[in-house]
């Protein structure tokens, strides 16, 4: 059991538990596009800069305020999902009758702003943040050692994601929402607040991006750029699942996530394009995306 | 797909007088060929390659947008690879300047064909989003290929001589060789948008069942579109590399796509001049403030956002839309 495919097991098992925590992360992120993109018909390009937001926004609470781990768990999301509902408020409503590419244009422009906002202040080095004391070490689960917090990840991830899953599908609010999304105009004729909700949906997904930050920022170093780059490779695992389900974009993003973590082993010059090619290839077999109604 | 504010509005219907020109915008045409003549006398003719090879660039963008509705997020890919390949052949190969160039042309059809074959496939929101990811896996690609030279890029490309007889040494006659080929491509794009060709592509804009109905195959038509706008890009690029000698992963990067839309929104989507004017005003913006650092990317930001919110028609468009003609 030393070897698997002639690699050593400890390298494979690593780069899986490495896949599957990135595929937390396209999973988090592409859950709250789908989500937003349901509501509002927009793609919200700001949304790799709420990711990093989320991140930074732990950081400040540490730095400035010494509020910890926990508390950010909570606070950075309410933080940067209020300041998606003043994005919504005030930009983003004013576009719905428009062709749906201008909300893609603004919230890319957006984005820049709150990016070139914090290159400004922090420069493009990176700020540590900790690991919270009580998620430190390693198990050994005898084949490998897990680190706590990594392990941690994956699970936490795993459960916003049924959680949210759990909102859209099994309660009224959900029941609303989803009838908001097929007809907004018959919902507002029963007199529920369509305009109102739409924004608090915005601010959710958005939240949601604050949240994956905030999980984020003790293992990749938090910095400006961070969800630039990571935002396009979610752009592309939207793509491949289609966004007409919530337990199918989940599973696309830890699918990818996992198929990326074995490419790094297999041949690791490929790592960085297999999600771009896995679209492609998807494209050409189903345009619709795999879970996505044409 | 075409939406509020991708298509025309309320004007004069006028005679197409010249090549496609109506009256105005022949003497618009005029007046920017003469600034092009008259400009490299009186500012820094390097400066004004820069502009011209962006205004290209935006052109050919506009191509997409502006005259088929679709929104692509990867220009960059085409634009940065045509640079790097007409740069590798000036080079290594030492092939002359306008080859070089035609390499960059054919560079970006070639990498156009199979991208846009696959991204035509989806629409809208989905369209550009592929398009984008595309774009960064040609990043990814020229980040570890060996020919691009990485981090370092390609570097001290020679200008060498045009048709063996012009050295382009010259800042003036590189510049002569840059306004050429900036306004052939500029006359191919006014030319494809007012032939039968470029009917069928706006009546796509409008309303693509229809012109499916009516018997045409959009696909085909927006595959040839896609086509052309990414072998004008290429050429765009690879006149950039011969010019300043250099070829980097700056213009295969997404910010490279963002700053080309950017061009065509503050200029005017659908219009003919738009683009050329979005690059003199976004690069000489990006001239005057170089020294602030990220502070041109916020101003960059607040530019888009502004431009969505209130002036979706563009400085040209705004200009046309007041005297009620089309630009």
């Amino acid at each position: 059991m030393d070897e698997i495919f002639g690699i050593p097991a400890p390298l494979l098992f690593g780069q899986l538990l490495l896949g599957l925590i990135n595929g937390a992360f396209y999973a988090l992120l592409s859950l709250g596009l789908a989500v937003i993109f349901g509501m509002l018909n927009v793609i919200n390009f700001t949304h790799g800069a709420q990711f990093m937001m989320g991140a930074f926004v732990a950081w400040m609470l540490l730095h400035y305020l010494g509020i910890g781990y926990w508390w950010a768990l909570l606070l950075a999301p309410l933080i940067v999902g209020f300041t998606g509902v003043v994005i919504e408020k005030t930009m983003i409503s004013r576009l719905y009758k428009l062709d749906h590419l201008y909300g893609l244009l603004l919230t890319f422009g957006v984005g820049l702003i709150i990016e070139g906002l914090f290159r400004n202040q922090y420069g493009s080095s990176g700020m540590p943040y900790r690991i919270p004391p009580e998620l430190q070490g390693a198990w050994d689960l005898g084949f490998m050692f897990m680190p706590v917090y990594r392990g941690w990840v994956v699970i936490v991830a795993i459960v916003m994601c049924l959680a949210t899953w759990l909102v859209i599908e099994k309660t009224k609010l959900g029941s609303y929402l989803r009838a908001a999304t097929e007809n907004p105009a018959l919902v507002q004729a029963f007199g529920i607040n369509v305009p109102r909700m739409m924004t608090l949906t915005y601010g959710a997904g958005v939240a949601l991006a604050a949240f994956a930050g905030v999980l984020a920022a003790p293992i990749y170093s938090v910095n400006p750029q961070m969800g630039a780059n990571l935002i396009i490779i979610v752009f592309a695992v939207v793509v491949i699942g289609g966004m007409g389900s919530i337990l199918g974009s989940v599973v696309t993003g830890f699918g990818l996530g996992v198929i990326e973590g074995f490419t790094r082993v297999f041949y690791p010059e490929a790592s960085a394009t297999v999600i771009f090619v896995v679209m492609a290839i998807v494209l050409l077999l189903r345009p619709a995306g795999l879970f996505g109604r044409a | 797909m075409a939406g509020p504010g991708f298509s025309g509005g309320d004007f004069k219907h006028e005679e197409q007088v010249f090549l496609g020109f109506t009256r105005t915008q022949l003497i618009a045409f005029g007046l920017m060929v003469a600034l092009v003549v008259i400009s490299p006398f009186f500012l820094y003719p390097v400066f004004l390659m820069k502009v011209l090879c962006f205004a290209l660039f935006a052109c050919a963008f506009n191509l997409l947008i502006g005259y088929v509705g679709l929104l692509s997020f990867g220009h960059a890919a085409y634009f940065g690879m045509g640079g790097y390949l007409a740069g590798h052949a000036a080079k290594e190969w030492g092939l002359p300047p306008e080859i070089a160039i035609l390499i960059g042309g054919a560079t970006g059809a070639i990498l156009g064909l199979v991208i846009g074959a696959i991204a035509i496939r989806r629409q809208g929101i989905y369209f550009a989003m592929i398009t984008l990811a595309f774009a960064q896996m040609v990043y990814f690609f020229c980040l570890q290929a060996p020919f691009t030279g990485g981090e370092d890029g390609i570097q001290s490309i020679p200008r060498g001589m045009l048709f063996g007889v012009f050295n382009l040494n010259s800042d003036m006659t590189m510049y002569w060789l840059t306004a050429g080929v900036f306004l052939i491509g500029f006359l191919l794009v006014h030319r494809i948008v007012h032939s039968p060709f470029g009917m069928v592509l706006k009546s796509i804009r409008e309303n693509e069942p229809r012109a499916t109905s009516l018997g045409y195959r959009t696909d085909d038509y927006k595959l040839m579109a896609f086509v052309l706008s990414a072998a004008l890009s290429g050429v765009a690029g690879g006149t950039k590399s011969i010019v300043f000698g250099i070829a980097t992963l700056t213009d295969v990067f997404w910010t490279m796509s963002g700053e080309v839309v950017l061009m065509s929104l503050v200029g005017g989507l659908g219009t003919i001049f738009g683009p050329v004017m979005g690059a003199v005003v976004i690069i000489t913006m990006q001239n005057y403030l170089a020294e602030f650092g990220a502070w041109v990317t916020v101003i960059q930001g607040v530019i888009f956002v502004l431009c969505v919110l209130a002036f979706r028609r563009g400085i040209v468009g705004e200009i046309g839309n007041w005297l009620k003609v089309r630009l």
